[in-house]
């Protein structure tokens, strides 16, 4: 097992960039043909704790998994396609469907890419409500992860409490923008509403109820010697691998390497706040659950810096070209009608150029990428998503382990289906 | 051979007596599937509680008939049989589930007052003396062990019949799970029946009967036996029932439905019945075994045979109300570490302490005296203290050796990509290190 381990941790560890004939090669494939001791399961798109439809090929022996192959584009809706067809200001609608469970932050990487292609600038009470919302929002998604991760493991009460906190966080989203999900709140030029009144109480109300419930999961979970055993240890990757295969965010943090895109290259006002970066020391499954719980803590903490320092003026730019006017200005003002009807017919047109710009989602580096021709349609919209790019660490991670590994592994990536397929 | 103590068969044998046994027969044949419909609900409302969840409460009052409504809708399911399957042994394998389940519980007496000192336990049905159990056999207990081990060929049959992946996985992990930890299970029966000195379940609730010490304290083998044998029990137990955090054999999230992904219908019915019942018939084997059965503490006033029933159900509840706390917070455990636990752990620790139970028992035979059977207990004590070091010295070098392997490993790829581990010395960052903790 030695020897083949080292010989997997070469350069050309992602066996999924290789040939089929290397892969197989270097996994280690049974010289003999007639080698029967192996077996082929197929895991999923239809499986419990495949997190959606995600497809995996599992080489077995016994309960060992040997040689593992994530099979995607089950939710393939054509999403980056789409995007060319639609204006601008439709945009947000589009992208906010791809990571479901983080949608504030696709509309946040568009709607940059998209005001660094315009070259405006947005006001600051709009950069600081988008920083709360994306906060909240890691908040809810890391929930999510928790609940998840927890039925995976077999801790059913879990799943329910995860749940549970999340819909509170969801509860102020839908107060704020009107939806739970796929909000389509962070738009080009601001953000669709301002906050309600009221709202720094909800928000305390709501950190008030999360934080013992974060220490009561401690209690159920972390110090539970049996939830331990199954994590410790389990999926283990160094940060030469991690980095080689692009991983971020969590999965790249486990490894002890301090990048996050927050600190490491500042967006919205994050260098205006005090929070830490979470990493871990050994990269596994255990570092991947922590490193996430306590990334809720952090998160509180901007939350709660936010709420004392949000700055008063516009929630959105007052550029009429780009945003529309205030209802009751179509009333009194022809200018205003014909802004309003020409935005939501034919859009803004876009300078010619192409921006990129990421930002750091609960899943990694989350990047929108925009080639302009200067019409009111992106020519291109390409997106890094980090489900997508941290899955080709899978067949490394899995190897080796028992299938029950494998459950824990793909649950501490946390891939979102929606966001791999576009 | 089948009523040993039974004073119904002391008397001439006529057809009364008969009724009278297929009486008992019927009323425990009802009462377990009752109590498998109640088992059922009081599982999801009880851990629905826990989760701040409602659970079911249209289908009767709070919702008591909604495993009825379960098992009517499953009876007019459409009733699947894989085509690849082994037709026969698809068909057998629910009943063989099912049939062990209901025997066991044939052997457990559920009442009768043992507190009296002319017939502990008798009861009178229509004028016939008889116990509260529908059959004591002399061999008792080892009648348990014989149908929990028939019960595996249910779950292993189910999973090889089907003919499909995912449930052949979860019989072989069915046929070693339970195979191992039967093992356990067998030695701490065996210190119970040592210090009991019987395999007639009757005669063991007889002799935990009674005052008991000081008169306060009960009489019973949990304490008898000194505590460890009960615990090795309880874990066996529920890793022989696959009641979480063993259910590796369902796994759902691992194997999908485990060795009953391929059924449906009424057959996937009779595992779900089987499984529930096997939960009610192992507590009230450890009820029996451990806490005296039907025999309450002596201090409880009130007389008749219902005491008995009283007690036994009491008891019953709370091991109920303990598994589903199980269910409600464990995380499940891994195939190898449920291996290593049985076999590590449990085998080792209860082999031990029967041999100190039987050390013990034999030095009250010859009439020992107090210090020698602390020389004795000391003595022992030692050995086994050094064997277990031994043990620990095994398993913590084998696993150093694992870690110098994974460190080596992890270093030799360090070495490819040196300039990205300069790049992390710049940014005063601590390069990993192992990967595998303690």
């Amino acid at each position: 097992m030695t020897a083949e381990r080292v010989m997997r941790r070469g350069n050309d560890s992602a066996v999924l960039r290789l040939s089929e004939a290397e892969a197989a090669r270097i996994g280690g494939d049974a010289s003999d043909p007639d080698d029967d001791e192996r077996v082929m399961l197929n895991m999923g798109p239809a499986h419990p704790s495949t997190h959606g439809v995600l497809r995996l090929m599992l080489e077995m022996e016994g309960e060992t998994v040997l040689r593992s192959k994530p099979v995607i584009g089950y939710l393939h809706t054509g999403m980056e396609k789409q995007g060319e067809n639609l204006t601008y200001l439709q945009g947000c609608t589009n992208v906010t469907r791809m990571d479901y469970a983080s949608p504030l932050f696709s509309e946040l990487a568009f709607s940059l890419t998209t005001e660094k292609l315009l070259g405006v600038e947005v006001p600051e009470r709009a950069t600081w409500i988008r920083m709360l919302m994306c906060e909240l929002n890691r908040i809810s998604s890391h929930l999510l992860f928790l609940a998840t991760n927890g039925i995976d493991l077999g801790a059913v009460s879990m799943m329910i409490y995860g749940w549970r906190e999340r819909e509170e966080v969801l509860r102020f989203f839908e107060k704020v923008t009107g939806l739970r999900m796929n909000h389509n709140y962070i738009r080009p030029g601001g953000v669709a509403a301002d906050l309600h009144d009221g709202w720094q109480g909800d928000l305390s109300e709501l950190l008030e109820l999360i934080e013992p419930r974060l220490d009561e999961y401690e209690v159920l979970m972390t110090g539970q010697p049996i939830w331990r055993e199954r994590l410790q240890g389990v999926g283990a990757i160094n940060a030469d691998e991690a980095i080689a295969l692009s991983a971020t965010g969590p999965l790249l943090r486990s490894t002890g390497y301090a990048w996050d895109l927050r600190r490491d290259e500042p967006y919205l006002a994050y260098d205006e706040v005090d929070f830490d970066v979470i990493v871990g020391t050994y990269g596994d499954c255990y570092d991947r659950y922590a490193i996430r719980i306590n990334e809720i803590r952090e998160s509180m903490r901007i939350v709660e810096q936010v709420i004392d320092r949000m700055p008063r003026g516009d929630y959105r730019m007052q550029d009429k070209k780009v945003t529309p006017p205030p209802r009751l200005r179509i009333d009194e003002s022809m200018e205003a009608l014909i802004h309003h009807f020409k935005i939501f017919t034919e859009g803004y047109q876009v300078p010619r150029g192409e921006a990129y710009t990421a930002v750091e989602s609960p899943r990694g580096e989350l990047g929108v990428y925009i080639v302009s021709d200067g019409t009111s349609t992106p020519y291109r919209m390409r997106v890094r998503p980090p489900s997508f790019i941290n899955l080709q660490t899978l067949p490394h991670l899995m190897r080796g382990g028992l299938i029950a590994d494998g459950v824990a592994i793909i649950s501490s990536v946390d891939p979102i289906l929606g966001e791999v397929d576009r | 051979m089948i009523g040993a103590t039974d004073p119904l068969f002391a008397d001439p044998f006529g057809l009364p007596e008969v009724g009278v046994v297929l009486l008992k027969v019927f009323v425990a044949f009802v009462f377990l599937l009752v109590a498998v419909m109640f088992n059922i609900w009081f599982l999801r409302k009880v851990i629905s509680d826990m989760q701040n969840r409602i659970g079911p409460n249209l289908a009767g009052p709070w919702g008591i008939l909604v495993t009825l409504a379960d098992g009517i809708k499953l009876f007019f399911k459409e009733d699947l049989i894989p085509e690849k399957s082994h037709r026969f042994v698809f068909k057998l394998a629910p009943y063989l589930s099912l049939i062990p389940a209901f025997l066991v519980f044939a052997i457990v007496p559920i009442g009768g007052d043992f507190n009296r000192t002319d017939g502990p336990g008798i009861i009178s049905i229509f004028g016939h003396e008889t116990l509260l159990q529908v059959a004591d056999p002399p061999v008792g207990i080892l009648f348990f062990l014989a149908m929990s081990s028939l019960a595996i060929y249910g779950v292993m049959l189910a999973g090889w019949g089907s003919g499909s992946k995912y449930p052949l996985l979860g019989s072989v992990r069915a046929s070693a799970q339970m195979v191992s930890y039967e093992a356990a299970l067998g030695l701490s029966i065996a210190s119970v029946v040592l210090v009991s000195g019987t395999l007639s379940m009757h005669d063991m609730v007889l002799t935990q009967a009674g005052p008991g010490f000081n008169s306060f304290v009960p009489n019973w083998n949990i304490i008898v036996t000194g505590f460890i044998p009960f615990f090795i029990f309880l874990v066996a137990g529920t890793a022989e029932l696959n009641h979480p955090p063993f259910d590796l054999v369902e796994a759902e999230q691992e194997l999908v439905g485990g060795f009953h992904t391929e059924y449906s219908s009424i057959r996937f019915a009779l595992f779900y019945l089987a499984e529930f019942m096997n939960q009610i018939t192992m507590g009230a084997i450890i009820v029996t075994l451990f806490l005296g059965g039907p025999a309450g503490p002596a201090l409880f006033v009130p007389k008749g045979w219902w005491v008995g029933v009283f007690w036994f159900f009491f008891k019953l509840m709370l091991f109920l109300f303990g598994f589903v706390w199980l269910r409600a917070t464990l995380p499940r455990l891994r195939y190898d570490q449920l291996m290593d636990l049985g076999w590590k752990l449990l085998i080792p620790v209860s082999l031990a302490w029967f041999l100190v139970l039987a050390g013990i028992q034999i030095g009250r035979d010859r009439g020992w005296s107090s210090v020698e059977v602390g020389a004795f207990a000391l003595g022992f004590g030692v050995v086994c203290m050094l064997c277990g070091a031994l043990l620990m010295m095994a398993l913590s070098s084998a696993r150093a050796q694992r870690l110098t392997d994974l460190e080596q490993a992890s270093a030799d790829s360090g070495q490819a990509s040196a300039d990205l581990g300069q790049k992390r010395a710049d940014l005063g960052e601590t390069p990993t290190k192992g990967v595998l903790r303690g």
